[in-house]
């Protein structure tokens, strides 16, 4: 049986929130189109959105952590890349204080992502320096 | 409109028996709506089946059947559609023969949206809805008017509202090009806006749209700054029309004025994409 759907997502790209379509073929992404009808978008998208499922499958994407080690990037499970940081976090706060530390979060995350990033900053490692890309 | 939506689920399940599926629109979660392949094996799914706003089918079907090329289909097209699927065939974008057209004739309110002239089918041979008379085009008309100066002052202001989103080129059914170009650095410049120079990007495709265009409007539709393209393919239209007597979607066996050859073969033998 053939299979064609559309996936209905918002555009990972920037805060717009615009919403599109991924094209699915028998399974493979094979395209994206605009959302019509949607109260945001409102059926447009930027040259970015147009492209957004080029990158889902691309050869050049990252598929797991990367570690510099001896100056070199190596391939590392997450256990070991969040290993490291939680590591060095509690090294710098233990050394310097946790005002040593400073968070910046993301535009292109959602709102429950930053929420959980600044409980973190706060609660966890116990600083208020929490910034966010839209405000530099 | 519902009767018409129930003529359209009932003619799809007519032709469901003779095809592998059935390309229209459905209504998914939020209400928004989208292309999909309907199947004989989920019947139950046509209660989703919606008519409007159209989408960009044509294109969709392009995509299916270069994957399943022996694959009999069955498309729901409104005349723009059908027109598109025609010129398709024309440019050896689409398999005429395993296809199935269900031509779904457009109402006044959605003609009137799209300022379409023909808001119906030809060639199709289910009908779901009456056909009615075309419609003015209002903007297309007052553009036509305008005097030179007032013209440019037009275009100078639309074209610099463009984000270069390359949306119109990208939703076109009729841009099917592998090498397009718009993607060109030495006629489109990349990293600046508002483009210096827009009528390159904005006239190339005019060129291109040239006998192509079948005024589906998807390109307006799409566009963030709201330009009015379809008005350089329609007044195109015209001159094509005059040129070559050459109408898009209009009849099958008439050769498109692009592939004029003098030799049988030679489209094929330049090795151009198409």
């Amino acid at each position: 049986m053939i299979e064609y759907k559309s996936v209905l997502t918002t555009c990972p790209y920037c805060g717009t929130g615009c919403t599109l379509h991924l094209q699915v073929l028998d399974g493979t992404l094979v395209g994206t189109l605009p959302a019509k009808e949607h109260p945001i978008s409102q059926g447009g998208l930027c040259i970015k959105g147009w492209n957004v499922h080029a990158f889902v499958n691309h050869k050049d994407r990252l598929r797991t952590p990367m570690i510099r080690k001896n100056g070199k990037l190596e391939e590392a499970t997450w256990e070991e890349a969040l290993g490291l940081v939680a590591e060095k976090l509690g090294e710098f706060k233990a050394k310097s204080g946790p005002d040593s530390i400073a968070l910046l979060t993301s535009a292109k995350c959602t709102n429950e992502e930053n929420y959980l990033l600044q409980k973190f900053g706060r609660a966890v490692i116990g600083t208020n320096n929490v910034d966010h890309c839209a405000r530099l | 409109m519902s009767d018409r939506l129930t003529s359209l689920r009932e003619a799809i399940q007519q032709v469901f028996p003779q095809v592998d599926g059935v390309l229209g629109i459905r209504r998914g979660p939020g209400g928004i709506i989208s292309p999909y392949l309907f199947h004989s094996e989920h019947p139950e799914e046509l209660e989703a089946l919606a008519i409007w706003p159209k989408e960009p089918l044509p294109d969709v079907l392009r995509k299916i059947q270069k994957a399943h090329p022996e694959a009999k289909l069955a498309i729901v097209c409104r005349g723009c559609e059908e027109r598109g699927v025609v010129e398709m065939m024309k440019h050896s974008q689409l398999n005429w023969d395993n296809l199935t057209l269900i031509g779904l004739q457009c109402t006044k309110e959605e003609a009137e949206f799209c300022r379409c002239a023909k808001p119906y089918t030809v060639h199709a041979k289910i009908v779901v809805g009456e056909p009615i008379e075309g419609v003015p085009d209002p903007v297309t008309e007052k553009v036509a008017a305008m005097s030179r100066e007032e013209k440019q002052e037009f275009w100078k202001e639309q074209f610099l509202h463009c984000i270069k989103c390359y949306g119109c080129r990208t939703i076109c059914p009729q841009c099917f090009c592998n090498i397009c170009t718009l993607e060109d650095e030495k006629f489109v410049e990349t990293g600046r806006l508002p483009m210096p120079n827009p009528s390159m990007y904005h006239l190339i495709r005019a060129m291109h749209m040239t006998a192509k265009c079948v005024a589906c409007r998807e390109c307006e539709e799409t566009c963030p700054a709201d330009i009015p393209m379809a008005v350089h393919f329609r007044l195109i239209a015209r001159d094509v029309q005059e040129m070559f007597s050459y109408e898009t979607g209009a009849i099958l066996e008439q050769k498109p004025p692009q592939l004029l050859v003098l030799e049988e073969g030679e489209y094929e033998r330049t090795g151009l994409p198409h």
